[in-house]
């Protein structure tokens, strides 16, 4: 006997909802004798589709909370892991020569040439700001997948070499992958930022911080902000730049830090003071 | 969908359990080694560069 014969006026639940009901065998619904615990219960094409669709889109909202955890936690672990071992393999601290406070040289440096291939490592960089044990490699070329995903910073191919006249101009994420520039906003004024290649230390100094737009390609020119117009003037400083996102988690703008060469130091003489803690 | 997975699987409960948790620890990793490092590379909320 139904309950429709019974003569209730009041729908019940499995009568409103039968796709839910008929799905079965977990028990929400009432046990039925002629669906036995198990089997394939026989449904109709249209609930059959509509319980699929929400199946799938179930499924395409965990892969995208999925790719979240990826984008936001898993790269960083990776890639942290990935560029303090490409610092390990490096393994420049040999070169040093004990603790001995580096001879401050401020006449033109020796200056290594741009490595023709694009992922080449060449040098490392320390910003004693975001810590005193911060040190992150540096990699010809500014593409995602071979240089700032996977090594962390790199430098803008055509632009100077770390201590040339010009500009020693380079880009790395600041957040995710990593993020070696990730406290890229706490940089001040007199700030240093050291570069190393396998012989020399470059020491810089940051002179400004600043915001533009991601086509403002004028800040990594010779001389910052001499746009592709304007002639360019005769190259006296030593310039660094430093490029990242913003603001953070996204792609807007851009945030941009400017330094000039300080001083130069060969390794063999021992630690920049900037790196002395 | 996933009805017919569970009831393709052979085996007790416990046992089918199991298996999808390998399942899905096994899609989970092919998303995180080979799909979403393909999927970055279209999203634009990576960009640290000027120009490009």
């Amino acid at each position: 006997m139904t309950h429709a014969q019974a003569g209730h006026n009041v729908p019940l639940p499995q009568e409103v909802f039968p796709i839910a009901y008929e799905r079965g065998p977990s028990g929400m619904g009432p046990r039925n004798a002629r669906r036995p615990r198990g089997s394939a219960a026989p449904m109709r094409p249209v609930a059959w589709l509509i319980g699929v669709l929400g199946e799938l889109l179930v499924t395409a909202g965990v892969v995208l909370g999925l790719f979240v955890v990826w984008q936001l936690w898993w790269t960083d672990v990776e890639g942290a892991r990935a560029q303090s071992e490409i610092i390990a393999e490096m393994d420049w601290e040999g070169a040093q020569t004990g603790p001995a406070t580096a001879t401050e040289h401020r006449d033109p440096p020796p200056v290594m040439k741009e490595p023709p291939e694009a992922g080449t490592l060449f040098a490392q960089m320390f910003i004693p700001r975001f810590g005193d044990d911060y040190v992150k490699p540096v990699a010809e070329g500014t593409d995602k997948a071979t240089v700032l995903d996977t090594i962390g910073i790199g430098h803008y191919n055509g632009t100077a070499m770390p201590g040339d006249l010009g500009n020693f101009a380079v880009a790395a994420h600041r957040t995710t992958y990593g993020k070696p520039f990730n406290q890229i906003a706490e940089l001040k004024a007199g700030d240093a930022v050291v570069v190393r290649t396998k012989e020399n230390w470059y020491v810089y100094k940051v002179t400004e911080s600043k915001i533009v737009l991601p086509q403002n390609v004028e800040v990594i020119a010779p001389v910052p902000g001499v746009t592709k117009d304007q002639p360019m003037p005769e190259l006296t400083k030593r310039f660094i730049t430093l490029t990242s996102c913003h603001p953070m988690f996204s792609a807007t703008e851009r945030y941009i830090v400017h330094g000039e060469l300080d001083y130069w130091s060969p390794v063999g003489e021992g630690k920049p003071k900037e790196l002395m803690s | 969908m996933y009805g017919l997975l569970w009831r393709a699987i052979p085996g007790p409960g416990w046992f089918k359990f199991l298996v999808c948790l390998v399942l899905i620890f096994g899609v989970v990793a092919v998303c995180f080694t080979e799909f979403f490092p393909w999927l970055s590379e279209y999203m634009p909320f990576n960009d640290t560069t000027v120009g490009a």
